[in-house]
């Protein structure tokens, strides 16, 4: 078999999330009244990138086989904070994104250490961390408000050349400086090794446990720069429990749309990257159907659903039932 | 070193210190201090009156974490109960629309409707195999989403039932609210099934080694089955009382039940890797965090300060008790 | 051999598990550019010196020189670092991971804080090729590879640590002929380069074609090293036996052929496990499964106890055929099979709960009526066990992790007695407890047999085939080989039969199954 087969055959998760929102996408430009324009492009971008931020998190996490039940509560957390921080001139703006991204970073950290040295279960450790977190938000933001840098905003949310949505190009960006490095670096094939087979990445002297931490830490960044992306598109910062939790939620069904196994040890954050555009393409769908929007819960719901039944097919290929119980 | 001698010490304890768990202990303790704490700030702490208050406030948790600690239990976790509370909140107060027929089984259909998303859960879970927390994240998203289509994104409003009034608020024996008596009731019957049935004996052993319990000719799936509609139930006949107490069934009406459901089990020494804890603990921490909530507002600690209480206290108790193994 | 100086040398060397001595003041002489092969019988402490040398255990006692100076490991790393390298049976490469991946896994080459791909495809890639493995792709995802293919990268991942002792433990066993035909020559080049090689295998024509030295252990001890070709196979094979008997069993009652047989298999296949076997069990008959360890003897016990899916041929219970998808099927009702798992510890007990709820917790229906557990009932059946099996506890109440390995077996075997199986399946009930236990085991399987019960017992012990069986089943490679009836069953014939070679005054027999 040529090289590309084998490329083909490890990236068919991300392809195949990429060709869901492609089709989607068109489905969708397609039938917007004001069609394919740059428009209708970027403000499909900047909904898309705040989900993909956080599905990229989510999917750190997730490929060390664990959960970051937090990540929508540190998006909500980092949103309040960057409504009081990223404001003023350029210096104290540049501080404040960098105190913003340090929160982010101290939050993921934080959920790494009471996983990996804590030994809790991830999942009930981040809900705890994530009360704490929404806690925080609500401190900092007991009614919505504040205001940030707009012009750092608007830049961010504009468009490059009159075409290029800016928040793609900081998206990429931030693919190649967070994410590239991490899956190339020892660490990040700790991750993976972990969470492919702990005990065989364990018998291969591989460093598990920093790998996980970092991953849990950079979960924490992403999430962070989400944050700073809602203030960036909204102007204010809000402590609102259902938006956190929503994210939280869409964050796992974008992961699993983008083609990362919820077991560990596969996938890739470009997958879930486009989980996390074609899962809001679909959810947006129904408007441009006309249909009710009261109908976009149930049905973001319905495909989240028939996402997480669908890895339950391998089970049908099980042999030896002992192996259900491992 | 010689495991014989550890048990030959643990034979020769007295039977009631044997059984205690400390995590049991501490937490009643802790209630006993935070009782006197209250004490200190205000006499009334101390009142029969504010402590059958905050009984009968308990009692709602109470019902909705019995469910919990079930599928905790088993070394699962059930996330849809914020909209299993609201489903079963809503759709009773919606089939007291109907007439006198819909007021007769409005609190049947409240149940069932819970029921029916544990189902899902449970075949999810048991029979597909999908991880616990995944399947019913997505159960309780789709919930949401019938409910929105159902209310239209408002509050709904039908009002409750007599019947579900009179549960949640009314009084059958002088001084006892009816929703204790409820909580009484259902948490009798759990101890009953936990230590005296076979399906109690199932849930242990699924939850310490479900290989195990599967290679002694349990069917370990039906019994996660049940344990999944039991708690989707339980959650669901929470909300009935919610809205019974309320008069109404409101939006997100669950959401403040999710994590302080978790949080009394596991702070009741259940283990969140299932197969250890009993019920008293689950009482324990259904109290301790109610009046950890009373306190807390009573003192007029705002939401956020409750939030990160609640997260830290949690995360402390766990890692005296809720560790994983160290070895590998 | 010619005189070079010893690479490496074990001496004195013991090591005790709880009360159970593996090895017990072993020696072991390795030099550079020599294949030196290790033999002997299942338990005979093989496993335990060679974890020994790559780190993964300590020796109780006893020392170790590597170019004559004394060394010990902390780690596997830290055995990798002086250049012993081990192929351990259980695979030890990640799934997901691709096979450059998993080459270069415990020291990936770097560039700028990243891993260098090319490097690590060029490494991956050289390493394959000395393993003579270069048709598996650098590329190719670990899990996608057949168990073959794996085989060979673990094997190149060893060579890529650039190994001066090279351990392979069993690490043809999952390899076609093709394939251990390259490993062959692989492993005869990296001698004339100057590598010690420790090859274990049961396989005795391997051994023959590749080794220079043999060492053959007993007891935990080495009991001969000689060149290799300097013995005739059946003398092997007494050197590996000579293991005087220390257990008493139960006289055997002999055939009864008017029992009716209760469990009877034909043509049964599974995957690549089971291949076509048919068996058959009497009523207060004790049959044996012997053979090496895992040539399918835990799959065929699974398969009756209805855990194996897409299982083909038929099973029959009284002579009718019956289809069992579930242990619940396989333990209630009419059939009334009960199986003792290999792992007590996770498969037969639930070690943090009481003796009380893991002796009822097979016959939960037989003790509650409506779903509520009849206390008194259940007290009165838990006490007649304790009492038949003699299980030395404190206290019914107490968890039952705390019982001696002994006691637990035990435990596992009372609860599926308060069934009162008729079929019963046992999976080497007595590895690691204690010798005063198994007799109390053998004594009652024994019992149970003249009761009326079926029996069919895998064992990893010969002595105990010997002893307790009425016949023995061998199985090699998913198949029954032999099988062995009544005076038969000596060792020399079990052990001839697992290794797949014929015995004199033991020609195979055709027609196996009753």
């Amino acid at each position: 078999m040529k090289d590309w087969r084998y490329w083909l055959a490890e990236q068919r998760g991300t392809l195949l999330a990429f060709g869901i929102f492609i089709v989607m996408f068109a489905i969708y430009s397609g039938n917007h009244p004001a069609g394919f324009t740059a428009n209708v492009v970027q403000t499909a971008a900047n909904k898309g990138v705040l989900l993909a931020f956080v599905a990229m998190a989510q999917t750190l996490v997730v490929i060390t086989a664990g959960i970051d039940l937090s990540v929508g509560m540190i998006f909500t957390l980092t949103n309040c904070m960057a409504s009081w921080l990223v404001i003023g001139t350029g210096l104290e703006t540049a501080f404040g994104v960098l105190a913003v991204l340090g929160t982010g970073l101290l939050c993921g950290a934080v959920n790494g250490a009471i996983v990996i040295y804590g030994r809790l279960q991830p999942i009930v450790a981040t809900i705890a961390t994530g009360a704490v977190f929404f806690g925080l938000a609500l401190l900092l933001r007991p009614v919505p408000g504040g205001s940030v840098n707009e012009d750092l905003a608007d830049f961010l949310t504009g468009r490059f050349f009159g075409v290029v949505p800016a928040s793609l190009v900081a998206l990429l960006v931030i693919v190649l400086v967070v994410w590239v490095p991490f899956s190339r670096s020892e660490f990040g094939r700790a991750a993976y090794a972990a969470g492919s087979s702990e005990t065989a990445a364990y018998m291969s002297g591989v460093p598990i446990r920093r790998g996980k931490f970092l991953a849990y830490t950079l979960a924490g960044l992403l999430a962070a720069i989400g944050g700073l992306f809602l203030t960036f598109f909204t102007y204010t910062g809000e402590a609102a429990y259902a938006s956190g939790n929503a994210y939280t939620l869409f964050s796992i069904a974008a992961v699993v749309l983008g083609g990362v196994s919820l077991f560990g040890g596969k996938g890739s954050a470009i997958g879930a990257i486009f989980g996390a555009l074609a899962f809001r393409t679909i959810g947006d769908l129904l408007f441009v159907f006309d249909f009710d929007p009261l109908w976009q819960p149930l049905f973001q719901g319905v495909i989240l659903l028939i996402a997480v039944s669908l890895g339950a097919f391998a089970l049908f290929r099980v042999r030896n039932r002992l192996e259900w119980f491992l | 070193m010689s495991e014989t001698t550890l048990g030959g010490i643990a034979g020769r304890m007295p039977k009631f210190l044997r059984r205690a768990d400390p995590a049991v202990v501490t937490a009643f303790a802790c209630i006993v201090i935070l009782l006197l704490l209250g004490s200190l700030y205000s006499r009334s702490f101390l009142s029969p009156e504010y402590l059958l208050q905050q009984l009968k406030v308990a009692s709602f948790l109470g019902v909705i974490a019995t469910g919990m600690m079930l599928v905790i239990l088993l070394g699962q976790i059930d996330l849809s109960v914020p909209w299993s509370v609201a489903t079963g909140a809503m759709m009773a107060c919606a089939a007291a629309a109907y007439g006198s027929v819909g007021v007769a089984l409005a609190i049947p259909f409240g149940v069932l409707c819970g029921v029916a998303i544990g189902l899902v859960n449970g075949i999810g879970v048991a029979y597909l195999r999908i991880p616990s927390m995944i399947i019913t994240l997505a159960t309780n998203a789709v919930a949401q989403g019938l409910m929105v289509v159902y209310t239209g994104g408002f509050s709904p409003q039908d009002s409750a039932t007599a019947a579900m009034r009179y549960l949640a608020t009314g009084f059958t024996i002088p001084g006892v609210p009816n929703a204790v008596i409820i909580w009484a009731l259902i948490g009798a019957a759990m101890v009953f099934v936990l230590t005296r049935t076979s399906f109690g004996r199932a849930v242990y052993g699924i939850g310490n080694r479900e290989r195990a319990a599967y290679l002694s000719g349990i069917d370990t799936r039906r019994i996660v089955l049940i344990a999944f509609a039991v708690s989707g139930g339980l959650s669901a006949f929470g909300g009935v009382l919610l809205a019974g107490y309320a008069s109404k069934a409101a939006q997100s009406m669950g959401d403040a039940y999710l994590l302080p459901s978790i949080a009394a089990v596991v702070l009741g020494g259940t283990s969140i890797l299932g197969g250890r804890g009993s019920y008293l603990g689950t009482v324990a921490g259904v109290i301790l965090i109610t009046l950890l909530q009373s306190i807390l507002s009573v003192m007029q600690m705002p939401e956020a300060g409750r939030q990160i209480i609640y997260g830290v206290v949690i995360v402390a108790m766990l890692l005296l008790y809720g560790r994983a193994p160290a070895s590998r | 051999m010619d005189g070079a100086a010893p690479l490496f040398r074990m001496e004195g060397i013991s090591k005790r598990y709880g009360g159970v001595r593996a090895l017990e003041k072993a020696d072991l002489t390795v030099t550079a550019g020599g294949i030196h092969a290790i033999l002997g019988e299942n338990g005979a402490g093989k496993s335990t010196l060679i974890k020994i040398m790559a780190g993964v255990v300590a020796p109780d006692e006893g020392t170790m020189t590597l170019d004559g100076r004394e060394v010990s490991f902390a780690s596997p790393a830290a055995a990798n670092q002086a250049g012993i390298v081990c192929i351990f049976q259980e695979l030890s490469l990640i799934p997901e991971l691709s096979v450059a991946d998993n080459i270069v896994i415990s020291d990936p080459p770097k560039r700028i804080g990243m891993i260098d791909r090319k490097a690590q495809r060029r490494i991956a890639e050289e390493a394959l090729a000395r393993a003579g493995a270069s048709d598996i792709h650098p590329c190719a995802l670990v899990k996608d590879l057949p168990l073959s293919r794996r085989q060979m990268v673990e094997i190149a991942k060893a060579l890529a640590r650039k190994p001066r002792i090279l351990i392979l433990d069993e690490a043809t066993s999952a390899l076609t002929a093709a394939d251990v035909a390259k490993v062959f020559e692989v492993l005869k080049r990296l001698r004339s380069e100057g590598l010690a090689l420790l090859y274990i295998s049961h396989r005795m024509n391997e051994i023959a074609e590749l080794a220079d030295h043999c060492t053959v252990f007993r007891n935990g001890r080495n009991v001969a090293s000689y060149p290799a070709g300097s013995k005739s196979d059946n003398e092997v094979v007494e050197l590996m036996i000579g293991r005087e008997y220390s257990h008493i069993f139960p006289p055997k009652l002999g055939p009864n052929a008017a029992a009716t047989t209760v469990l009877e298999a034909r043509n049964l296949s599974w995957a690549d496990r089971l291949d076509n076997i048919s068996l058959s069990v009497r009523a207060g008959e004790v049959v044996g499964l012997g053979g090496l360890d895992g040539q399918g003897q835990r799959e065929l016990l699974l398969a009756f106890f209805g855990v194996l899916r897409g299982l083909s041929g038929e099973i029959l219970i009284d002579g009718k055929p019956v289809s069992i998808s579930s242990p619940t099927a396989a333990s209630h009702g009419r059939i009334g099979m009960a199986l003792i798992p290999e792992d007590r510890k996770t498969e037969g007990l639930m070690l943090p709960m009481t003796v009380r709820e893991n002796l009822s917790f097979a016959a939960l229906d037989r003790l509650s009526k409506g779903g509520i557990i009849d206390r008194a009932s259940e007290q009165r059946l838990i006490d007649d066990m304790v009492g038949l099996l003699a299980i030395k506890t404190a206290g019914l109440d107490i968890p039952v992790g705390a019982l001696s390995g002994g006691n637990q077996q035990k435990v596992v075997i009372a609860k599926w007695l308060m069934r009162q199986p008729r079929i019963i399946l046992l999976n080497d009930p007595t590895r690691g407890i204690d010798v005063g236990t198994k007799q109390e085991i053998y004594q009652l399987m024994r019992k149970l047999a003249d009761a009326g019960a079926a029996i069919l017992f895998y064992s990893t012990d010969y002595d105990e085939l010997i002893g307790c069986c009425d016949r023995v089943l061998v199985l090699y490679d998913g198949a029954v080989k032999r099988e062995l009836v009544g005076a038969e069953i000596t060792e020399h014939a079990l052990i001839a039969s697992a290794l797949n070679i014929h015995g004199e005054g033991a020609g195979p027999r055709q027609g196996v199954g009753a």
